[in-house]
């Protein structure tokens, strides 16, 4: 597997960090003494900073070390986080968020943003001279290892040098022997050990190190390259580096330097003993941990496509398979394509829980939103989240993002009153906005309800005639009445706020979601608020099919849809020629005739059979000429120019190599619908 | 093959020290706070340790001091990363036992060549 560029993953962290922070901002709005979102935030921050600055995002390092500055002040108590402090670093979060894109940035935005936070962190009691920018940015300037070679005069010279280490110094982790080796490396080296110091056997503590060594070095390389050998402990030491001149002060025995390693290596082997002993305890205790069972591996996106895509064809593959199996006597073949086929299916769903994200995340940007909306519109607005647990594909997440912020604005702007508006008809002031989202079989419902005005009849209907999206004192119930605020170019906002009514209306919302093949709902008792439900299936990429035949053609319904099949009977096909309900369990359920529908040429099969379907409450029954079973289907999408056809949602490759539609039972269930009021009343 | 653990709640430092010290010959395993650290530490030896101070649920501080109370770790190299405007955590990192310290930013070869002087490669 190649590495993963470092600088794309900082550019995925950055984000994640920003969520972070602006998520304990938000928090820190709420509980301001909170120390712990305090020390979350500042090390998010810190974190922002350190890695932006190894990545090359200078300037976001630049710009987040002062409001990191201006945090650890918080944090150690010096000034208080106010509202005005929280608020100032919120604003300055898209900023950061812009330089971490790496998106050109007006430096004055910058330099205003930051004066207002040194404005208010003077003003929540921070001190007058320090400012928040008294010291730069964090280090730009690594601390070298060497860094001056420069002084270097590639001249032999000669160094006594004389060290001896602190006593703990093999605790933390330092090995006098390759300190030696490497002032060995620096050239011509004598080494004497100091053993004065060493106490008698019975006071010496084997882990400490009682020795000094007398150096003697001819070397061309600086005195920086000496004193590197000692840069991790050259403050808690004693070092002594002097030049000698000339040939006269050799006092060193050369000798000494065999004796020398040996003592060093028995210091260091006394250190080895303790270590050695424990590890066998910690094996006996069970110490040795496993793994952390929450670790996790982050994996590009488009990777997860391409596995996805491969299960796609692997399950497309493996239905031919069961195809062969079946014709075939071989039961060896049978019980093997039997195993495959569990297998893929289990693939398959493995393979889907991997894409499967909590909505959570999700929601969580929404606080912000709110927390926005509350100071442009004036009204006080609570954002309660349900259900933040249920999972949907990674895909499906990111693209409802844009609709739920377009309702979640509705909802402000035109649901919510305001605060006098709300206490006036004996409502709490603050308004609610209730986000929720639950599993419903292969489906996610996504609610967003408020607790507002509702839905004005009067102005809908004034506006749809306006439109012409409505006959002048047209007659329609009151959920197609609804059903007129996804209409595209609708709009009731009096006047356009900036928050909604911006041009993109309820209709994007609706497309958006049918794209994703999903349907939604308006509900909206007069006075009482408003809800959207949005249903949306759990995967775009695989489904469970029910395979049937219509003439010669085959085609797939989502097996999710499905509420029975029956036989049509001789009788109810006889009585029902033409617009077609049949009683189900004493219901009347419409029902259509495929065949009628796609113009099938070729004779019927004597017993024909209705497939029962239901989406959103809605049941209609499909008459098919034969079932075939249960297919996984891997949903191919149609061409662009087949888009505009409202009965299938897609394509998919059978295990034959033909090609098999698949039914949109949305679209057919509304069609029945249509239809289905006409023989009713001719019926009658 | 001597391995080193890498503990850091940053993947993008974690995976920028993994490639400098892979592509040295080192196996690199990753911790992604300091909590983490002790126990990959605990249940695998490593030849070193470089980690970051400052972590979520257990920070570096700590995670080196919980170590060096453990003997199999008493003699286990560990670098810490820091920044300039952090010098009072470089006298704490110190005074917990740490070998010693790389400054962020800091160059993918400067670490290299410390940790093969700590190693004595």
């Amino acid at each position: 597997m190649t590495p993963i560029d470092p600088v794309e993953i900082f550019r995925v962290e950055a984000q994640e960090l920003l969520e972070q922070i602006e998520q304990g901002l938000l928090d820190l709005s709420h509980t301001p003494g909170d120390k712990e979102l305090v020390a979350a935030v500042f090390r998010a921050l810190h974190t922002l900073k350190g890695s932006g600055a190894m990545f090359g995002f200078d300037a976001l390092a630049g710009f987040t070390h002062h409001c990191e500055t201006a945090f650890d002040r918080v944090r150690k108590g010096e000034v208080q986080a106010t509202p005005d402090l929280v608020a100032a670093v919120l604003n300055a979060m898209d900023h950061m968020r812009s330089l971490a894109e790496g998106r050109p940035c007006d430096a004055h935005v910058g330099e205003a943003l930051l004066a207002e936070l040194e404005r208010v962190v003077a003003a929540a009691g921070g001190s007058q001279t320090s400012s928040v920018r008294a010291n730069d940015p964090a280090g730009a300037v690594p601390v070298g290892v060497g860094g001056a070679d420069t002084d270097a005069a590639p001249r032999l010279k000669t160094w006594h040098v004389v060290f001896t280490l602190a006593e703990d110094v093999l605790v933390n982790g330092t090995r006098p022997l390759p300190m030696l080796d490497e002032l060995r490396a620096l050239g011509d080296c004598h080494i004497r050990a100091l053993t004065d110091a060493v106490p008698p056997i019975e006071a010496l503590t084997p882990t400490n190190c009682h020795l000094g060594w007398d150096v003697l070095l001819t070397t061309d390389r600086p005195l920086s390259a000496i004193e590197d050998v000692f840069m991790f402990v050259v403050d808690d030491m004693a070092l002594e580096i002097t030049e000698v001149k000339g040939d006269d002060a050799v006092d060193v025995q050369a000798p000494a330097e065999t004796v020398s390693p040996l003592v060093a290596s028995a210091t260091q082997a006394a250190a080895q003993v303790a270590p050695d002993l424990d590890i066998a305890a910690a094996a006996a205790n069970g110490d040795a941990k496993t793994a952390r069972a929450d670790a996790s591996v982050r994996v590009p996106a488009q990777r997860l496509d391409e596995l996805m895509d491969r299960v796609g064809e692997l399950v497309i593959a493996q239905s031919r398979l069961k195809q062969i199996a079946a014709a075939s006597q071989d039961m060896n073949l049978r019980s093997v394509a039997e195993e495959i086929e569990h297998l893929a299916s289990e693939l398959r769903d493995s393979m889907m829980s991997v894409r499967m994200v909590p909505v959570a995340q999700l929601f969580s940007r929404f606080r912000r939103l709110i927390h926005d909306l509350c100071r442009d519109t004036g009204k006080e607005i609570e954002l309660i989240t349900e259900g933040e647990t249920t999972e949907l594909d990674k895909t499906v997440i990111e693209r409802l993002a844009d609709p739920l912020i377009h309702l979640i604005r509705n909802s402000a702007d035109h649901g919510l009153e305001t605060p006098e508006e709300r206490l006036a008809a004996g409502k709490p002031a603050a308004g609610r906005i209730i986000l929720a989202a639950r599993q419903a079989g292969a489906e996610v419902v996504i609610t967003v309800k408020d607790d507002g005005r509702g839905v004005n009849r009067d102005r809908v209907r004034a506006k749809a005639e306006e439109n012409g999206l409505l006959a002048p004192g047209a007659v329609i119930s009151d959920p197609e009445l609804l059903q007129m605020i996804f209409q595209p170019g609708f709009s009731t906002a009096a006047k356009i706020t900036s928050l909604s009514g911006r041009g993109v209306g309820m209709d994007v919302v609706k497309r958006t979601i049918e794209g994703l093949r999903g349907s939604l709902e308006l509900t909206s008792p007069a006075g009482e608020g408003s809800e959207v439900a949005l249903r949306i299936p759990l995967t775009l990429a695989i489904i469970d099919g029910l395979l049937v035949r219509v003439g010669t053609g085959r085609y797939v319904i989502p097996l999710s849809a499905v509420e029975e099949c029956l036989e049509l009977t001789a009788e109810q096909d006889v009585r029902s020629t033409g617009r077609s309900v049949l009683t189900l369990r004493d219901q009347l359920v419409p029902f259509l005739r495929l065949r009628s529908m796609f113009n099938t040429k070729a004779p019927p099969d004597v017993y024909q059979k209705i497939v029962v379907v239901s989406t959103g409450g809605e049941r209609v029954g499909l008459v098919v000429d034969q079932i075939l079973g249960d297919h996984q289907t891997v949903i191919k999408p149609l061409s662009v120019f087949h888009a505009e056809v409202g009965a299938f949602s897609g394509a998919t490759i059978l295990g034959d190599g033909g090609v098999a539609l698949i039914l949109d039972v949305g679209h057919l269930t509304s069609e029945a619908a249509q239809h289905s009021p006409a023989p009713l009343r001719a019926a009658s | 093959m001597p391995s080193i653990l890498t503990v850091d709640d940053s993947a993008s430092i974690r995976q920028t020290i993994k490639i400098a010290l892979s592509s040295e010959g080192y196996s690199v395993a990753e911790a992604v706070d300091g909590a983490d650290g002790v126990q990959k530490a605990d249940a695998s030896a490593y030849d070193l340790i470089v980690t970051d101070l400052n972590m979520p649920i257990m920070d570096g501080l700590t995670m080196i001091r919980e170590l060096r109370k453990k003997p199999a770790h008493a003699g286990t190299p560990i670098l810490f990363l820091t920044t300039e405007s952090d010098a009072d955590m470089k006298a704490q990192a110190k005074a917990a036992g740490a070998t010693g310290w790389l400054t962020k930013p800091f160059d993918p070869d400067q670490l290299v060549k410390i940790v093969n002087k700590v190693l004595a490669r």
